[in-house]
């Protein structure tokens, strides 16, 4: 089958643009980060004033760990509490702290960027990142295309495709979370393992563009592993966003026990503080990484369905314990048991978090153990 | 509320019925939202979960927590095993053993474990996989290697404690199921619940004066948001208040498709087991293998491979018939399979007329519910022995093993019935076998010797080496049609192309002078006069796919209404306005996760709720179109569902 050289390695070079455009973004959201912390007007003393007030009114009204509000969500505190109700005071102050537990949950829905002080050229740089990336999107996408054109058929059809796809889907779900959402603050943290994952993929993983093998050739396949791709990309920003939810969520219990008088703010607290403060809060970390599971969660169900139609036609079996069903099976186990986690209240934040992780862990086995390490029907599907 | 509530310890501290004059108040503020869903809703467990509160799940679950009811009825087991006899203890065990074996921990667990099952047979090799490596492993590891075998490790999936497991997650889930529809249901059929004291003060609350009286308030504030899909019922005239105060209060619910998602996914869970199980039980499989011209019917005996579930009646299999009429197969230039395709004929009944089809990889010849797919291809050189006379004495194709993917292929030759007297001393039969490598494309590679360099047959050739002796075919014993039992047959010398009595000789197919071996025993001469090729087929019978994927079909349907529907509640509330006729109306409402654009609805409802309360007919001041909505004599109107809206409040218990 034709297999254009030409138009296969301009998909190479566009790949080695996009990433380039990406890593320029990565260096852009990280030095806004940077930035900020310096322009951040609050010193550690005043957050740890600011918590002492707060913190344990949000502790003893929040009854579980993982939902305090971020140190900054107070502003605006006491406005509207009812005077003329007798209530006791700490009555007042747990509906404030629902109150602002809530609103702080609401900070991305609102699209409110937090509440650290970012100078104007920390947010022109911001915005360039933003720029970088979209261009290396658009890069990433046309090497795809053009993969595509080079091999003539559809371009996931071995592990360097697969790859290049999920960082695209990664960096598509980013995209789109910033239509919504002003999640610039997540560029670097997304940006981070795309590189590093196309690297890879580029280097270790790749392989020369080719037909595929006669058993990959089907409409079902495509479907399921467009499928499996796509749900596979958004899963690896859960992973990012559920790894910062338990960074955030150390950080700000630390904070309280500063608060509160048990423990000194230690020295990594107070390097590290701006650039975690520039963080949501941890309940919304915990919303968002939901979000994105709940919304990558059936796109999976989907996939290893249409895996089993295609396993069906191709096979005749729609379900065989292959190790590459047997792992798919187990990752959907995984953020199945995640959401359920997510709706019981002693298993929420930080136990929650670590079942996402495990899942994203079992997603990965998924695609590299099984395909490099353990042989199975599927890996024919080459590397 | 008298119904079980799956109460938190708020709930627990807060009898229903008059409280002091402070109650209500206290109630309406001082609640984590979470608690106070949980406590609010009518059916604990069912309803907790779908309306706000995570929290609402808490009490069994709370890690280091004392143990606390998961509903209502587990004090009532408890009591009962305190007091009672021992039956009673008896019964009262069982029952919390099935309690805990239906929450969603113990399913969790379960599912877990059910994962966690699923991982050695993803890293031993299988039985069902592949056998054969199986006892390349058992041979490489002697003592580890049976240990495994004794607990399933090469079967995992058709293990006993693997089917325990599922078999317990299969009767949890139907358990909680049970109880969770039933709560469901119940709440399709009853109001929403009553507002709280205070709805103002919930988190995004808000309230004004309206210069309505409070009844006509709360008709305008039901129209505003049934307006919105809302299912509202208005509290029914002369209810009261804990305190004796008339309630004017309405009460608002939204996104019960949610629930009714979430158990349909469950149910479809539950059913898609079942249709595994049941397909596991009552289909089969069978491989095959036909050259070209040959064919097979469907029954247990014409199989290479077999294997049925445990209600398989083997002799009743569907009877139908196949013959291969043409194989092909076309390459990449490098080699690289392009595409297979079967054309055969069949008949699907022992006396119905054969129709022709094609079966390619991933498009397989459906008949009823079993299906016939192409898995694999090779090549089957024909061979003719004669005897010294010239007659044949037997001939045959014989399919040869591939080996890579240039078709190299291992043949093995067995012919048991040459005619030829036993001889020596003791006695053996001549017996005559034949191994050799077969090479579609034969290339001689000065390293390695003939070897294969496409896999179409252009130039077809054998390496063959020859063996005289006892084969021990009818001992009974099975033997591998695909390797030689060589311990009473010597090797014999064989003249050919590459000259006389040689060990091995390299026959070249295409070439009528360069493909027959002589000096055979009894002067007997062997000709690989052609090459056939053969394709392996699969018939799978699964009776019960058609069940699997419908149940996977709404799996992601109710997956989809599970996680993508809000269930939020809001509720409105009157009272009397110190001065004048007016009345002072709050709003407020809850969902059941943050964060999810809630907080955007409420300012809507309320802005919707505020203009129909403000303004006695509000359809004139409302050029938006978006007040015009909540005209209060649309009411009725409004598309709520049938059924439930004030009829349902006056039935209602308070
Ligand atoms: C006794 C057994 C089970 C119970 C009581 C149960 C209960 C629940 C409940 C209450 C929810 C809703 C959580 C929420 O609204 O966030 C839920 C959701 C879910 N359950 Fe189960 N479940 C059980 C078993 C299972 C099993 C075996 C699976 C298989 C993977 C499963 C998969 C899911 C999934 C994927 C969701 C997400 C949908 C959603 O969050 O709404 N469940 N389950």
């Amino acid at each position: 089958m034709a297999v254009n050289d030409g138009i296969s390695s301009l998909s190479d070079h566009l790949f080695g643009c996009g990433m380039a455009a990406y890593a320029a973004a990565m260096l852009g959201y990280a030095a806004e980060f940077a930035f900020s912390r310096l322009g951040t007007r609050q010193t550690d003393a005043e957050v740890a004033a600011q918590a002492t007030a707060e913190v344990p009114a949000a502790r003893a009204a929040a009854d579980r760990p993982g939902v305090l509000v971020g140190a900054g969500a107070a502003v605006g505190a006491g406005g509207e509490a009812d005077p003329a109700v007798p209530t006791a005071a700490d009555r007042a102050r747990e509906i404030e702290a629902a109150r602002r537990r809530d609103q702080a949950a609401h900070t991305l829905a609102a699209g409110n960027d937090g509440d650290v002080d970012v100078p104007a050229r920390a947010r022109w740089v911001g915005r360039i990142a933003v720029g970088l990336t979209v261009l290396g999107w658009a890069l990433h996408l046309s090497s795809v295309v053009t993969r595509g054109i080079a091999a003539d058929r559809v371009p996931w059809g071995n592990m360097y495709e697969y790859s290049s796809m999920i960082c695209l889907i990664a960096v598509t779900t980013f995209l789109g979370l910033m239509i919504r959402h002003n999640v610039r603050w997540l560029g670097v943290f997304v940006m981070v393992p795309t590189v590093l994952y196309l690297g890879f993929a580029g280097t270790v993983l790749y392989v020369a563009p080719g037909p595929l093998v006669p058993a990959l050739n089907s409409y079902w396949l495509k479907i399921h592993v467009v499928g499996a791709i796509m749900a596979s990309g958004v899963f690896l920003v859960s992973a990012v966003t559920t790894v910062l939810f338990l960074v955030k969520e150390r950080w700000e219990s630390r904070l309280a026990e500063v608060a509160a008088g048990r423990a000194e703010a230690s020295r990594a607290m107070q390097n590290r503080g701006g650039i975690v403060m520039r963080l949501p809060s941890s309940a919304a970390l915990d919303t968002l990484t939901y979000r994105i599971i709940a919304f990558a969660f059936p796109i999976w169900t989907f996939a290893i369905i249409a895996g089993a139609i295609w396993a069906e036609a191709a096979w005749g079996r729609y379900w065989g314990w292959d190790p590459k069903e047997t792992w798919s099976f187990i990752t959907w186990v995984c953020y199945a048991a995640y959401l359920h986690a997510r709706a019981t209240a002693g298993w929420r934040g930080r136990r929650a978090a670590a079942i996402s992780l495990f899942a994203f862990a079992a997603l990965f086995v998924d695609y590299y153990v099984v395909n490099l390490v353990i042989t199975g029907l599927h890996s024919y599907a080459g590397v | 509320m008298t119904s079980p509530t799956r109460s938190t310890s708020t709930a627990a501290q807060r009898p229903d019925g008059p409280d002091g004059p402070d109650g209500p108040d206290q109630e309406a503020v001082g609640f984590d939202p979470d608690a106070s869903a949980a406590r609010r809703l009518p059916d604990g467990h069912a309803d907790g979960r779908a309306a706000v509160a995570p929290d609402a799940f808490a009490p069994p679950e709370r890690p280091g927590g004392a143990p606390q009811p998961a509903d209502g009825a587990r004090p009532v087991a408890a009591g009962n095993a305190a007091t009672g006899s021992g039956r009673r203890r008896a019964l009262a065990l069982v029952i919390r053993s099935w309690r805990q074996l239906t929450s969603m921990r113990t399913a969790l667990l379960l599912l877990f474990l059910l994962a966690l099952a699923a991982v050695p047979g993803s890293l031993l090799p299988q039985r069902n996989i592949n056998p054969m490596r199986v006892e390349q492993y058992l041979a490489a590891h002697p003592t580890l290697g049976p240990l495994l075998d004794r607990f399933s490790g090469f079967d995992v999936f058709s293990s006993p404690w693997f089917a325990a497991i599922y078999l317990l997650l299969f009767i949890s889930l139907i358990g909680c199921l049970s109880s969770r529809i039933r709560w469901h249901a119940r709440a399709l059929f009853t109001a929403p619940p009553k507002a709280p004291a205070r709805p103002g003060r919930l988190p995004g609350g808000s309230s004004w004066t309206s210069s309505l009286p409070p009844a006509e308030a709360l008709v305008a504030a039901r129209a505003a948001l049934r307006g919105r899909r809302f299912r509202a019922s208005v509290a029914a005239p002369g209810a009261r208040r804990p305190d004796g105060s008339p309630d004017h209060s309405v009460a608002a619910e939204k996104g019960y498709l949610r629930e009714t998602g979430n158990l349909l996914f469950h149910v479809a869970l539950v059913g898609l087991l079942a249709a595994v199980g049941f397909g596991s039980w009552f289909g089969y499989s069978g491989t095959t293998l036909v050259v070209n011209g040959d064919g097979f019917a469907n029954t247990v005996i014409s199989y290479d491979q077999f294997s049925g579930g445990k209600l398989v009646d083997a002799a009743k299999l569907r009877p139908f018939s196949l013959t291969l009429n043409r194989f092909q197969a076309s390459y990449e230039p490098n080699g690289e399979p392009r595409d297979f395709r079967a054309d055969v004929a069949y008949s699907d009944d022992l006396n119905a007329p054969t129709r022709p089809a094609t079966i390619r990889v991933n498009h397989p010849l459906v008949i009823g519910n079993t299906k016939i797919y192409l898995i694999g291809h090779g090549y089957a050189p024909h061979f003719v022995l004669r005897n010294v006379k010239g007659t044949v004495v037997w001939q045959g194709n014989v399919p040869c093993t591939p080996r890579d993917g240039m078709f190299t292929s291992t043949c093995t030759i067995k012919i048991p019935d040459t005619g030829l007297p036993p001889t020596g001393s003791p006695r053996r039969p001549q017996q005559l076998a034949f191994s050799g490598v077969f090479t579609p494309t034969t290339h001689l590679d000065p390293a390695r010797g003939y070897v294969s360099i496409f896999p179409a047959a252009t130039a077809p050739g054998l390496t063959i080496t020859g063996f005289v002796g006892n084969l021990h075919l009818d001992e009974g014993v099975p033997q591998n049609v695909y390797t030689v039992d060589t311990r009473d047959m010597k090797q014999i010398s064989l003249s050919g192309p590459a000259g006389a009595g040689r060990t091995a000789q390299v026959l070249a197919l295409a070439n009528p002078r360069q493909r027959t071996l002589t000096g055979l025993p009894g002067g007997m001469s062997l000709e690989a006069d052609s090459v056939a090729e053969f394709a392996t087929f699969q018939v799978k019978s699964d009776p019960f796919k058609r069940e699997a994927l419908l149940f996977a079909v709404l799996i992601i349907v109710g997956l989809i209404a599970s996680l993508r529907v809000r269930r939020r509640r809001v509720w409105v509330r009157a009272r009397p306005a110190a001065t004048g006729d007016g009345s002072v109306v709050e709003i407020g409402g809850l969902s059941r996760s943050h964060g999810d654009g809630f907080a955007v609805e409420l300012g809507q409802l309320t802005t919707l709720v505020r203009e129909a309360t403000l303004v006695p007919d509000a359809a004139e001041v409302a050029p938006d179109g978006g007040a015009t909505e909540v005209a209060p004599d649309s009411t009725e109107a409004r598309g709520a569902p049938v059924g439930d809206a004030t009829s349902n409040a006056s039935e209602q218990e308070h």
